[in-house]
């Protein structure tokens, strides 16, 4: 399957996808730290390798990266992305303690961390997963705080031996709140090559138009 | 020649791409996880060039039209021979490298989590073939690398988030 045959159906199948999971994932996260919390409308980025990185600011910039592989039938990558400070203000909400500072070496602020990405990835797959009724699980966290090139080429190895694009669905999630004290991010999903057929599949839009 | 100062400018290798400069030009690619920087370069020549490798091997592609820029075996083959287009003997060559990282501890039975070790011998061992010498290498670890080098001294600096920064 090439992905410059995707059809403009396909396309707003996967942007539909994408905003499905992105209001479930919401809905837990402002259940969980009592605030609104938005997600955008996902956008459908069909991007060069390099352009990837240049999505969260080239490849030098420095992130707070938590990736998720994707188990189950179609397989792939989910990325949640943050700046330092982004990662700092969600912490501070999820412990209620405005004292704590973002660190890789501080365990309870890595830990606070990872259960948000559970509970964001796993909403946001489990509704993708009741939607297309294919299976999807997420695994265990993986958090690395390093530049962008070097956690985002992780999840286009797959990708890699098969293209030189990788198809991204991007959603930004937006702070609310004044003064900052919402919680901003990035979500990226990133379906292996093969996954794409089963979605289409799933449904029933597998044909070119 | 005049004795005039040229402009000095930065050539940028992105992800599985490669280019070659001459002194007083750099060239630099940013970023540097699991894949490697490959550097082959000639001091009286100043001359260098690099390749920023992704995979280890071109069998390994899937793809109809292969990007050979972005396999160490293919990538390093290319680059001996833009080299050698500018009158530069293979023999003449020595090589620096960086990168070959494991960014995430993800234990898989898949192989493409462990891809910077093999990215790294796939390099070394076509080097070999080359008979390129490896004068110094920084590879490993589970962080990123910028690299950048000077065809001039035939240092290449390494910038990285937590170890600082160093040359080699």
């Amino acid at each position: 399957m090439n992905y410059q045959q995707f059809s403009t159906i396909q396309l707003d199948a996967l942007k539909e996808i994408g905003n499905i999971g992105a209001g479930n994932a919401a809905t837990s996260m402002s259940r969980l730290i009592q605030k609104k919390v938005d997600m955008e409308v996902p956008s459908i980025e069909i991007v060069a390798f390099d352009d990837v990185m240049e999505m969260v600011g080239g490849p030098e910039h420095l992130i707070v990266g938590i990736l998720f592989q994707i188990h189950g039938k179609a397989p792939g990558m989910v990325y949640l992305l943050f700046t330092i400070e982004e990662a700092e203000s969600l912490v501070r909400q999820m412990t209620n303690n405005d004292e704590i500072s973002f660190t890789q070496q501080d365990e309870l602020a890595v830990s606070a961390l990872q259960e948000a990405g559970n509970i964001l990835a796993g909403s946001y797959l489990t509704a993708l997963s009741d939607f297309t009724n294919i299976n999807m699980q997420p695994s265990v966290p993986h958090l690395s705080v390093d530049m962008a090139g070097a956690i985002l080429t992780v999840g286009l190895l797959q990708v890699s031996e098969v293209y030189d694009f990788a198809i991204i669905i991007n959603t930004k999630i937006n702070d609310t709140e004044e003064n900052n004290q919402g919680i901003n991010g990035q979500l990226l999903l990133l379906p292996s090559p093969e996954s794409f057929t089963k979605i289409f599949q799933a449904l029933g839009i597998q044909s070119y138009e | 020649m005049s004795s005039k100062i040229q402009d000095q400018s930065i050539v940028k290798v992105g992800i599985a791409d490669l280019n070659v400069v001459t002194a007083p030009d750099m060239i630099r690619t940013s970023g540097l996880g699991s894949c490697v920087g490959v550097v082959l370069y000639n001091i009286q020549k100043e001359t260098a060039g690099m390749a920023h490798v992704m995979l280890p091997d071109s069998s390994l592609g899937k793809q109809a039209s292969l990007n050979k820029y972005k396999y160490a075996d293919t990538a390093i083959d290319i680059l001996v021979d833009r080299l050698c287009s500018k009158g530069i003997r293979k023999s003449q060559l020595k090589a620096k490298l960086a990168g070959g990282a494991q960014m995430f501890q993800i234990n898989t039975a898949n192989d493409i989590m462990r891809i910077g070790k093999r990215n790294v011998e796939a390099v070394l061992q076509k080097l070999e073939e080359h008979k390129i010498p490896v004068e110094s290498s920084d590879v490993g670890g589970n962080y990123g690398r910028t690299i950048e080098f000077n065809p001039q001294t035939g240092k290449l600096k390494i910038r990285t988030i937590t170890k600082g920064e160093h040359v080699i």
